[in-house]
């Protein structure tokens, strides 16, 4: 089962490496991975998201949470969460397709960020699973570039992650 | 006014601050300011090694015997590497060592400088914490830190890097040590839960076939008067684990011998058929539970463990209880104390159990008088070697091993009274442990009697550490059970190779060691029969050799097995017991 893990560690230099450093040795899998400092900025904050059987998810948040720099972890799949995703997807977008391209993005409403006589380049945001559903609309042909930037993840409500 | 320091003075001076006797230590460019830094005092001993490897091992013994930190300093690039054996085997085995390593000064880091290796991430997947020094008025905060780090909670390894401009002796700062340390993101469990130790209560006083199973967490946890109370107090039979040895007296006929893969029948026999395992501070490894699939099917399960990973990482656990052994332990005491009557209610299920396992001890327990056997052609028997050197120490030493066949004998026969006394590379298996490990406990007790029981194989990896006992003068006693070959390694070709010897002997290619050892000024002695080795032995342990380092090397029967041997991919009563005799 996919799972979206929200981890706060010190913002110092080295403690990311041990995250995904761990992952690697034991052998779990990372499919993706964002990190930016907090509002303190003493503090990172990084969501990743995973896959695995509960056995496994707890052995990952505790061995998350034995590494020294580690602050707090949390399981979002755990409960009432929010999910969001952006991608840049750059478009093929000449001739007929222009406005087909336009019209698919209007219904995922994404947004034209950059055009020129050729490509539209898209912005959309939301949960993977819209992400994809969106490059599945498009003619796999006119797809030219895609960059996601990976899970970010916040709890519903009082499901809070802090100090 | 506060003192202005060096960072190399910083450094050394902090860790005299921390307490620390010895730094097991080989010089080099990157070091060099923070050895002259240990040039210009006096406090702490620095003991020269000949090789880095045996340092982390010599600090690492030094850590087990005494409960306190060990202390290496290297030098960068090969210096570093050549730690990082000692500072996994310190890892698995969860020891608590400091290990501080010169590193090229800042501004060279990242150009691939002469001796430069990414020390803190070549040693990450096999340390608890490590540091980066990034400016010399934070070493006193990292060693403070890495103290900590190192002995509390589930101890383990931690890693000092040190870049050279850092230590620079023309720079000064104020030195002011730290009285404490609090870190938002490191607090080590002590007290168990109150509920699960109730419901780990309850689930003791109605168990019909308990055993109670402890490992090395209890020793690093010195809690060992706590378990022998709880274990009294209750009467259950105990097993130790390889690394749990000495927690419970090892003579008493409430302990049933080592478990797991060359565990005692009657530990692995009690374990299968137990309805309730108590574990304490052991972590099923799969050198104890065999397969995990079939692992004490009947059995509820209480674990105890001050590290929350340890808990159902192998094995589903019904009372999971995450704190200090020490603590839950006498938490669990004291409402046995209160709570329980002096005769439980279980009493007559338990004399029954007792029972069985006793019928099991009597068919195949250790053999523990071998003196009507001899190995082919009235050679010498291992075990009969490990059964004399206990007698002649009256189970008093500290014995340190190294990894195959003689492990095993040594922690099957030698009964070890208390905790501590057993030191040995458990987890990673590392040979070359023995010999510096053992140095390490001679510079922590230089009064007691400390053995090295090793193997030619073992000891041939770290062997250059003779010159270092010689500049030391440390009266080691070693016992070297000499087969001519890797034994546990031929001891598996023979059982499930068909006998092919593959790259396992090397009969015609070993030293004389006797002539050897005498080359660095040390005693060696060579026996062949068991007439031969108990005529020497008690001599060895006597006044005569009280201030040498002896070498004994028994030359044993080379085609002897470590019995009992579990069978891979069954459960803990599957075990073979001897050459003839499968289960």
């Amino acid at each position: 089962m996919r799972r979206i893990i929200a981890v706060l560690l010190e913002n110092e230099a080295g403690a990311l490496s041990r995250v995904v450093g761990l992952f690697a040795q034991r052998n779990y899998n990372i499919e993706t991975l964002t990190v930016a400092p907090t509002e303190d900025p003493t503090l990172s904050r990084l969501t990743l998201t995973t896959e695995g059987d509960d056995g496994k998810i707890e052995q990952i948040t505790k061995h998350l949470n034995r590494l020294i720099e580690v602050v707090r972890v949390f399981d979002l799949t755990e409960g009432d969460h929010l999910e969001r995703e952006i991608m840049m997807i750059k478009v093929r977008a000449d001739g007929a397709t222009r406005a087909e391209v336009k019209r698919t993005t209007d219904i995922f409403r994404g947004q034209i960020v950059d055009v020129n006589q050729n490509t539209y380049t898209i912005q959309l945001v939301g949960p993977s699973g819209k992400l994809a559903a969106f490059i599945d609309a498009l003619d796999r042909n006119q797809v030219v570039e895609v960059v996601r930037s990976g899970v970010s993840g916040i709890g519903r409500g009082d499901r809070i992650l802090s100090l | 006014m506060t003192e202005r320091l060096s960072g190399g003075d910083m450094l050394i001076r902090a860790l005299h601050d921390e307490g620390v006797e010895y730094i097991f230590g080989y010089p080099g460019g990157a070091a060099l300011h923070i050895y002259d830094a240990i040039f210009r005092q006096q406090e702490i001993e620095h003991i020269l090694v000949r090789h880095e490897q045996a340092a982390t091992h010599m600090a690492d013994g030094y850590a087990r015997a005494t409960g306190r930190p060990g202390v290496v300093l290297v030098t960068s690039g090969p210096g570093a590497t050549n730690a990082i054996t000692g500072i996994a085997t310190a890892y698995m085995d969860s020891t608590p060592i400091v290990v501080i390593s010169g590193q090229v000064p800042t501004d060279l880091i990242g150009t691939d400088a002469f001796q430069e290796t990414d020390m803190v991430g070549i040693s990450r997947p096999v340390v608890k914490h490590s540091f980066l020094v990034r400016a010399a008025s934070e070493i006193p905060d990292v060693v403070k830190k890495a103290f900590y780090i190192a002995a509390s909670g589930r101890p383990g390894p931690v890693v000092i890097d040190v870049p050279k401009d850092t230590t620079d002796p023309n720079e000064r700062y104020e030195y002011n040590y730290p009285a404490e340390v609090s870190l938002r993101s490191y607090k080590p469990s002590s007290g168990g839960h109150v509920g699960q130790i109730r419901n780990a209560v309850r689930a003791l006083s109605e168990a019909r076939r308990p055993v109670i199973y402890t490992g090395g967490g209890v020793v690093q946890g010195e809690a060992s008067a706590e378990l022998v109370a709880v274990a009294r107090k209750l009467g259950y039979p105990v097993t130790n684990t390889l690394m749990g040895l000495g927690a419970f007296p090892g003579d008493d006929p409430q302990f049933l011998g080592m478990l797991g893969m060359h565990g005692t029948y009657e530990a692995n026999c009690a374990m299968h058929h137990a309805d309730l395992i108590f574990a304490v501070g052991a972590r099923f490894d799969d050198r104890v539970t065999n397969n995990p699939a079939k692992f004490c099917p009947e059995a509820r399960i209480i674990h105890v463990d001050v590290d929350p990973a340890s808990i159902a990482k192998i094995i589903d656990v019904d009372i999971p209880i995450v704190g200090h052994c020490k603590v839950v332990l006498a938490e669990i005491l004291a409402v046995l104390e209160t709570e329980i009557a002096d005769t439980l209610d279980n009493a007559d299920d338990v004399t029954a159990w007792w029972q069985r396992i006793d019928r099991w001890r009597a068919e195949h327990g250790l053999d523990h008088d071998q003196s009507e056997r001899r190995g082919a052609g009235g050679s010498l028997l291992p075990q009969q070697v490990v059964q004399a050197v206990y007698r002649a120490t009256g189970g008093d030493a500290y014995v340190t091993s190294d990894v195959g066949q003689h492990q095993m004998f040594a922690a099957q026969y030698y009964r070890f009274p208390e905790p501590r006394r057993w030191i040995n590379s458990g987890g990673l298996g590392t040979m070359g442990f023995g010999f510096p490990a053992a140095m390490g406990v001679q510079f922590a007790f230089p009064d007691k009697t400390v053995v090295c029981i090793t193997g030619e194989g073992s000891f041939m990896m770290n062997m250059q550490e003779l010159s270092t006992c010689m500049q030391y003068s440390l009266p080691i006693k070693i016992i070297n059970l000499n087969n001519q070959a890797l034994g546990m390694v031929k001891q598996w070709q023979d059982m499930q190779y068909a006998g092919r010897h593959s790259q396992s002997t090397y009969r015609d290619a070993l030293p004389d060691f006797s002539q050897m050892v005498a080359s660095f000024g040390h005693v060696g002695i060579k026996v062949t029969t068991l007439e031969e080795l108990n005529s020497v032995v008690p001599d060895i342990f006597g006044d005569r050799y009280r201030n040498d380092l002896v070498f004994l090397d028994a030359h044993i029967d080379p085609d002897e097995h470590v019995y009992p041997m579990s069978i891979k991919g069954g459960a803990l009563k599957d075990m073979v017991l001897g050459k003839e005799e499968p289960t």
